[in-house]
């Protein structure tokens, strides 16, 4: 990769990586908890749609949805989004779907009798969830959500495929620039793997402070090697189903 | 919404060359996926630290980086130097190692959920270290993680997609041809619904096998 | 069983149940249960509850006066701890209704008819009612101090700051003063239980119910718990039902024991007869067992 390159695209690159990372992850935090609670309403209608986007979504392919979001949804609806946006919604509304696993998952793992006991103090069920169960299942959410928030920094390397100046599109400028692709791509990995890394550490962090808040020593662990190194994407595949 | 079906039917013999693809790319990437897989969870426990460290840091560095620039590299990098391939075995060949690093994590889950007492019965009976894997260890492992090996095919299959950025004429590789060509959007839409057709049965079919498997 | 509601008038005397007359009240129980006239306060009329097939209590009546102390005892699978889970709401009866204060618990009169109640009318009137249950329950995710302020604060609309002197008046009686900043996990069962006892008072509830409240605990804990709600019982009139195994500690408190078999009171009186003389061949097996 020549130095102008380097500094022209690649850098702001990573600066455009970390945007649609946070962006993204910031949709998708939003549905992972509206789609979460809402699958496990007790309206079975709410249910039932929840449950809806739930199967449509995690069948969803996030590139195919990208692409349609670029390609399609303008010549279908005359409509059309800046590139970053349509990576960002097809992001955000795929990922969240697997979100809305763990926080299904979370808070159905908070103990029944936490529940007896809001409902012996007259609590209503809003403040039962808002106040009881949403802060126990929290703790629970954090690894798996730094799991998915990986998946989701791997995922935004699509963004360049419909044309977003991300830092895989800067690489792909250089190999196409120099003919030469081997240290441009070694860059990019690495690149990725640092940001993955600091994001394990931030995640971490967040761990500490959600334990600590129930009174909880979180266990040792190091670098990027983490207790349970499952896939949200995947281990949403067999969970739940409508209704 | 100008939906045009004559379109659709123009397309159609292009998709189920397509759906070909994908399948080939999913089972053959599937198969790698398991067996690369098992292979990395066995030298994760080795005694010799000269094997697991190594493997530990190139699973690691796999899993925390994208399939899609594993492509690039595999695809424009690896010839500089090595076998140049097709679009679809190196898509074959990135789909399965990029997966082979989660299925070596549900391996381990697997044979770390075997009894502590199966090793040491084997010991006991002085069974070799081969014989103590394959006869013992695995066959209990195994029945465990099939479901979630399933889950991982159905990620894969939605992960399938992105072969067609290096070329490989898959579902999408076909729709964006097609869409390119006719300046038209159904192709898209039909292959969009068609990882949903596909990934919804897939997901009853994981979920019905984790009720018999996982006692 | 209506028919053996105890009088007020024959209240024992050797436990003063007039305001008057009490025994140094703890200022954090000041409050408790003003309204105790003695009156009938539960009613469970021809309730029946089964769970599947299993019938575990079967066309029960029986009351509960206001202000007394009411001990369920009797073999395990008989119905008592079902009989606090109905009163608390967490289970609906299948036939019968329960009233509490002359109101119905799960049902609403409409037009004339009694129908199934409503999220908000079973709220009201469970107000009236705390539990402290068998694993404690108190959140994990809040410190003491907010465990016991929580529901006052957001349920019966208090400012923080009298809620927060309701809770270290009772922290005070329980005897758990510098333990407010903990968390529940870093208490021991007998303190956490305490706790619980703590936060069902803040509520000023008028009917305490008691499940089993030392069955969770470690044998050396158990005192601490039971001395506290000794000191509750003898010195308030806040209304208890209270399923145990500690037999002594129910002879203690109790104005009232009712013996369960097979989802029927089978006897009932006070804990002198009940232990000392009781007629049923059934409570005389029960009680040679565990005593």
């Amino acid at each position: 990769m020549t130095w102008p390159l380097f500094t022209e695209w690649f850098l702001p690159g990573v600066w455009i990586t970390v945007q649609v990372t946070l962006g993204s992850a910031a949709l998708a935090l939003l549905v992972s908890f509206v789609i979460g609670i809402a699958r496990s309403s007790r309206l079975w209608i709410v249910r039932f749609a929840a449950g809806c986007y739930f199967e449509v979504f995690r069948g969803t392919s996030a590139l195919v949805f990208m692409l349609w979001m670029a390609f399609a949804f303008p010549l279908m609806f005359g409509w059309v989004f800046v590139p970053m946006a349509a990576g960002v919604v097809a992001l955000g509304l795929t990922y969240g779907a697997y979100g809305s696993e763990i926080v299904r998952g979370a808070l159905q793992s908070v103990p029944a009798a936490q529940r007896e006991a809001g409902i012996a103090l007259s609590f209503t069920r809003a403040q039962r969830l808002r106040r009881i169960e949403l802060p126990q299942a929290w703790p629970e959410m954090v690894p798996p959500f730094n799991n998915l928030l990986i998946e989701l920094l791997k995922g935004t390397a699509l963004v360049s495929v419909i044309s977003v100046a991300d830092m895989t599109f800067a690489a792909n400028l250089s190999r196409l620039a120099s003919n030469e692709s081997a240290p441009a791509y070694t860059l990019l990995l690495v690149a990725y793997f640092v940001l993955a890394f600091v994001l394990t550490r931030g995640m971490r962090l967040v761990e500490r402070r959600a334990k600590a808040g129930v009174g909880q020593r979180p266990e040792p662990r190091r670098g990027l090697r983490a207790a349970r190194k499952t896939n949200p994407k995947a281990d949403a595949q067999s969970a739940g189903g409508v209704g | 919404m100008n939906w045009n079906w004559d379109v659709v039917a123009d397309f159609m013999p292009r998709f189920w060359d397509g759906v070909l693809v994908t399948l080939q790319a999913l089972v053959l990437g599937s198969l790698l996926a398991f067996s690369l897989g098992l292979v990395w969870a066995i030298a994760q426990r080795s005694k010799v630290k000269l094997i697991r460290w190594p493997v530990v840091g190139i699973t690691e560095f796999i899993r925390n980086t994208p399939l899609l620039v594993q492509l690039f590299f595999l695809f424009y990098v690896v010839p500089e130097w090595g076998p140049s391939m097709s679009p679809l075995v190196t898509g074959v060949i990135g789909l399965g190692l990029h997966y082979s690093t989660y299925t070596a994590e549900v391996y381990r889950a697997g044979i770390d959920g075997v009894p502590v007492g199966q090793w040491e019965a084997a010991t006991a009976l002085s069974l070799p270290r081969t014989r103590t894997w394959t006869a013992v260890i695995l066959p209990q492992a195994i029945r465990r993680v099939i479901p979630a090996l399933g889950n991982y095919v159905v990620a894969m299959l939605k992960d399938s997609p992105m072969i067609a950025v290096i070329g490989a004429f898959e579902m999408l590789g076909e729709a964006r041809a097609f869409s390119n060509e006719t300046f038209t959007f159904e192709a898209y839409t039909i292959v969009g619904v068609a990882f949903i057709v596909i990934a919804y049965p897939a997901s009853l079919l994981i979920r019905a096998m984790e009720r018999r498997l996982v006692k | 069983m209506s028919s053996d509601t105890p009088n007020p008038a024959e209240t024992p005397q050797d436990k003063p149940r007039t305001p008057e007359g009490k025994p140094d009240v703890p200022e954090a129980l000041a409050h408790v249960n003003p309204r105790v006239d003695g009156s009938e306060l539960i009613r469970f009329d021809r309730v029946t509850k089964r769970f599947g097939d299993h019938v575990v209590l079967d066309d029960l009546e029986f009351t509960v006066a206001s202000g007394k102390h009411v001990t369920l005892i009797g073999p395990s699978g008989s119905g008592k701890t079902t009989i606090l889970r109905l009163l608390m709401t967490l289970l609906k009866p299948d036939e019968g209704t329960i009233t509490v204060g002359g109101r119905y618990l799960t049902h609403e009169e409409r037009n004339g008819k009694l129908v199934p109640a409503g999220e908000k009318h079973i709220r009201e009137v469970r107000k009236n009612i705390g539990m402290v249950f068998q694993q404690f329950n108190l959140f994990p995710n809040m410190r003491v101090l907010r465990n016991i302020t929580e529901a006052p604060v957001h349920v019966l609309g208090l400012s923080k700051e009298e809620a927060e002197e309701r809770a270290r008046e009772l922290l005070e009686l329980v005897g758990l003063t510098e333990h407010v900043d903990k968390y529940p996990t870093q208490l021991s069962g007998g303190q956490q239980q305490r706790v619980a006892i703590a936060r069902a008072l803040a509520m000023r509830p008028q009917v305490l119910l008691l499940d089993e409240v030392t069955s969770a605990l470690d044998p050396e804990l158990v005192a601490g718990v039971l001395d506290v709600l000794r000191d509750i019982a003898h010195t308030t009139d806040i209304t208890m039902l209270c399923v145990t195994h500690e037999m002594n500690f129910a002879r203690d408190i109790s104005d009232d024991v009712l013996m369960f078999n097979e989802g029927r009171v089978i006897e009932s009186g006070s804990p002198e007869k009940m232990f000392n003389d009781p007629d049923h061949p059934r409570t005389r097996e029960f009680l040679s067992a565990v005593l």
